[in-house]
């Protein structure tokens, strides 16, 4: 073992290389490229033994990654936002294969406009693909969350491909001291990929992904995937406890931080999350009762638990560094329906949208967001959703506008 | 032991340059030392325009106890800018977030009062000339910006920043590394009279925060919320001319007035004259020297901008 500073892209690099890595489709994107070219250079020098090739888009890169995955190798590769978006038709198709590899994917906000700066709108438009979802909050999650992604793809009774997150620039050009496991120990927690009967080789041909028409077929097929999805559930702690017996981190689906005895609760994933961690030891200290429920594990979704931490909160206060359009927040969402039905008395739930395109959550907004949610504790009613976005921002945006010659008519509004 | 209220226990410092001045390196460098003398580091650089010359910062911040804070730097103890003209440049942000208790290491000749009076600024601020003091390749001001905060930070040992740069350069071989050991250890004992002066800062209370504002967001009709600029030419309002480290000047009694310069210049910034001399337009000329690549008759020289008459000290950023 040894502890260096890493950034999350080298660190996701170091994963894929601890987890004996043997292919790696490839195509570049920022601000994930340096992923792909650690590993190309390690290869390049003979540290690691293991074939790369460059395709010519995600649709591709996707696609191979799938197939070897298929032919019984252990298959790694990463991208971002847009790739992500191109190769979105094949995520759910080799999905389906039940052919298991892990792909690391650094958040980018998505066109239009165009951006380089994070928000999860790129990953959560992968939420109903069949790939399962780890979010990352620092740098040693991400070199952790691959070993756990690839137990957790390979599962046999979950045998689906994951996605392991983590925010541009925040944690993928961000260092931070990360330890490096021995290889010897990785070993003891990730064996060799066994790809079962579900192996292609020209000498003994299978077809794979058959058609279905009627939607009985179709059903079977679909439903057993979901099944084997939420299955990642137990999985997931099973794997998590063997890692902490051999590396001493403990992961769980869903990190709580000072829930025990808080009446006010932050719901967040990523590396935003480290941000609303300081805000509560803040608020904390000016008396307020604080917490922070993190899901590492979005697909599947951890309902039960995150229904248990919530449980005789006051307030809840969730972030949504997402916007679907014309909804909302998808977190927001997602939480308000693991609440709905429970007996007794439920939290106020208010949404915040904030951290879109790499806009920056300060500490002051986190306080905000805390006294406006305990407000509407009071008022006994959840607040209508927000926008994390300051007066001098707008007066930021009318400057721009006024450069790029948008023209406002006689009365409307400049301020 | 419990936290105490805002705890003066993180150290936030903010390195500015240009790119290709090593201001990652110089982070790197700083966060691989405080690594060494056991906090925990967080290290990173932020882009803008990824191009030579453009202003760029990185930022590092550490700590005894694990870092949560995460992003750019807001309210920096220490800030260190490398190259002086990026201080006439309101959107560099050099001085963002400069408050009474922040430390300003500026690589400069000027004299101390007159930068504090002609930046407005309260606290304490250091002005060291790196090449009066030795520095003779601008390549290396990043190791001697390195060592210089390292030293005012006062908890980082000579050692371990000659550990940290052998660590972060190993890469580019033993000359280089060399360089820069000579120049940050340098840079390092030239401001031993400072050691110490960066103090972490308290972070934000909960008790007594600024109201960040939030806006009641407004609707607008697409005409006006489509991400599209109607106004023609607006780039001509931005001088890229304030990125160009080095400039070409033209040498008019060799040019030949094959107008290949006009031709290769990537950003129309090259323009023929009557007699079809090119006339250079320094408000936008980004310094890529193409032209001095491209030109036959060898007519266009590089020139430092710092040795054009003035330089660019004065100029203001419209």
């Amino acid at each position: 073992m040894k502890r260096i500073l890493l950034t999350g892209n080298n660190a996701a690099a170091w994963g894929a290389r601890l987890a004996g890595v043997e292919y790696v489709p490839a195509f570049p994107i920022t601000p994930q490229t340096e992923i792909i070219e650690t590993l190309a250079y390690w290869i390049d020098s003979g540290e690691i033994d293991c074939r790369m090739t460059t395709l010519e888009s995600e649709h591709s890169m996707i696609t191979a990654a799938g197939a070897a995955a298929a032919t019984g190798v252990r298959v790694f590769t990463a991208t971002s936002s847009q790739g992500l978006l191109y190769g979105m038709e094949m995520l759910y198709t080799v999905a389906g294969w039940r052919a298991p590899f892990v792909m690391v994917n650094v958040s980018r906000g998505l066109s239009s406009p165009i951006t380089l700066e994070p928000d999860h709108n790129d990953i959560l438009a992968a939420r109903d693909s069949g790939f399962l979802q780890i979010h990352c909050a620092t740098c040693q999650e991400v070199l952790d969350g691959i070993l756990l992604a690839y137990r957790l793809a390979e599962h046999e009774k979950v045998r689906l491909p994951v996605l392991v997150n983590m925010d541009g620039f925040y944690l993928s050009f961000t260092r931070e001291p990360v330890e490096i496991p021995d290889a010897a120990a990785v070993r003891r927690f990730l064996s060799g990929y066994d790809a079962e009967n579900i192996r292609f080789r020209a000498g003994a041909p299978l077809s794979e992904a058959v058609a279905v028409l009627g939607g009985t077929l179709y059903s079977y097929f679909r439903y057993e995937m979901h099944l084997a999805a939420l299955n990642g559930l137990k999985a997931f702690g099973e794997i998590a406890a063997d890692f902490a017996a051999i590396f001493g981190r403990e992961y769980r689906d869903v990190e709580g931080y000072r829930t025990d005895d808080a009446e006010l609760v932050f719901v967040m994933i990523g590396s935003f999350a480290t941000k609303a961690k300081e805000a509560v030891d803040r608020l904390r200290d000016a008396g307020i009762p604080a917490g922070l429920v993190r899901p590492i594990l979005l697909r599947p979704f951890p309902r039960e638990r995150i229904r248990n931490m919530l449980a005789g909160k006051k307030g809840v206060a969730v972030i949504d560094q997402n916007l679907s359009l014309g909804m909302g927040g998808i977190l927001h969402a997602e939480i308000s329906s693991a609440l709905y039905g429970v007996a007794g008395s439920q939290p106020i739930v208010a949404g915040f949208i904030g951290g879109l395109g790499g806009r920056d959550i300060s500490a002051e907004e986190f306080y905000q967001m805390a006294n406006e949610t305990l407000q509407a504790v009071e008022e006994g009613h959840a607040p209508p959703p927000r926008l994390l976005f300051a007066r001098e921002e707008l007066a930021e945006v009318r400057r721009m506008q006024q450069i790029a010659g948008v023209t406002r008519n006689a009365g409307e509004s400049h301020e | 032991m419990e936290k105490d209220e805002g705890s003066p226990s993180l150290y936030r410092i903010r390195f500015h340059g240009r790119g290709g001045q090593g201001m990652k390196t110089a982070s790197r460098i700083l966060g691989s030392a405080l690594f060494q003398e056991g906090f925990q580091v967080q290290d990173a650089p932020r882009y803008g325009a990824e191009r030579r010359g453009a202003p760029i910062f990185a930022y590092v911040r550490a700590s005894r106890d694990p870092i949560n804070e995460r992003g750019i730097i807001h309210a920096p103890d220490l800030v260190i800018v490398a190259d002086e003209t990026l201080l006439s440049i309101p959107a560099a942000g050099v001085l963002h977030g400069v408050a009474a208790a922040t430390v300003l290491l500026v690589n400069s000749g000027e004299n101390v009062e007159s930068l504090q009076a002609r930046l407005n600024v309260a606290g304490r601020l250091i002005a060291f000339a790196a090449e009066k003091e030795g520095l003779h390749d601008l390549r290396y001001v990043g190791a001697a910006c390195a060592g210089a905060a390292a030293r005012l930070i006062g908890v980082i040992s000579r050692s371990s920043l000659e550990v940290a740069i052998r660590d972060e350069l190993a890469h580019l071989g033993d000359a280089i590394i060399k360089n820069n050991l000579q120049l940050a250890l340098g840079f390092y004992d030239l401001m031993a009279p400072h050691v110490g002066v960066v103090t972490p800062g308290r972070g934000i209370s909960a008790l007594d925060y600024r109201n960040p504002e939030w806006v009641d967001f407004p609707f607008e009709e697409a005409r006006l919320s489509v991400p599209a600029v109607f106004a023609p030419g607006t780039s001509a309002r931005l001088k890229t001319g304030l990125w160009r480290t080095e400039r070409p000047v033209l040498d008019p009694d060799l040019c030949k007035r094959c107008s290949l310069c006009a031709t290769y210049c990537p950003e129309n910034a090259i323009t023929l004259d009557r007699q079809g001399y090119p006339n250079i337009d320094y408000d936008h000329c980004k310094g890529c020297l193409l032209c001095v690549e491209q030109c036959p008759a060898h007519a266009m020289r590089t020139v430092p901008e710092h040795d054009t008459a003035g330089g660019r000290k004065g100029e203001e950023h419209s």
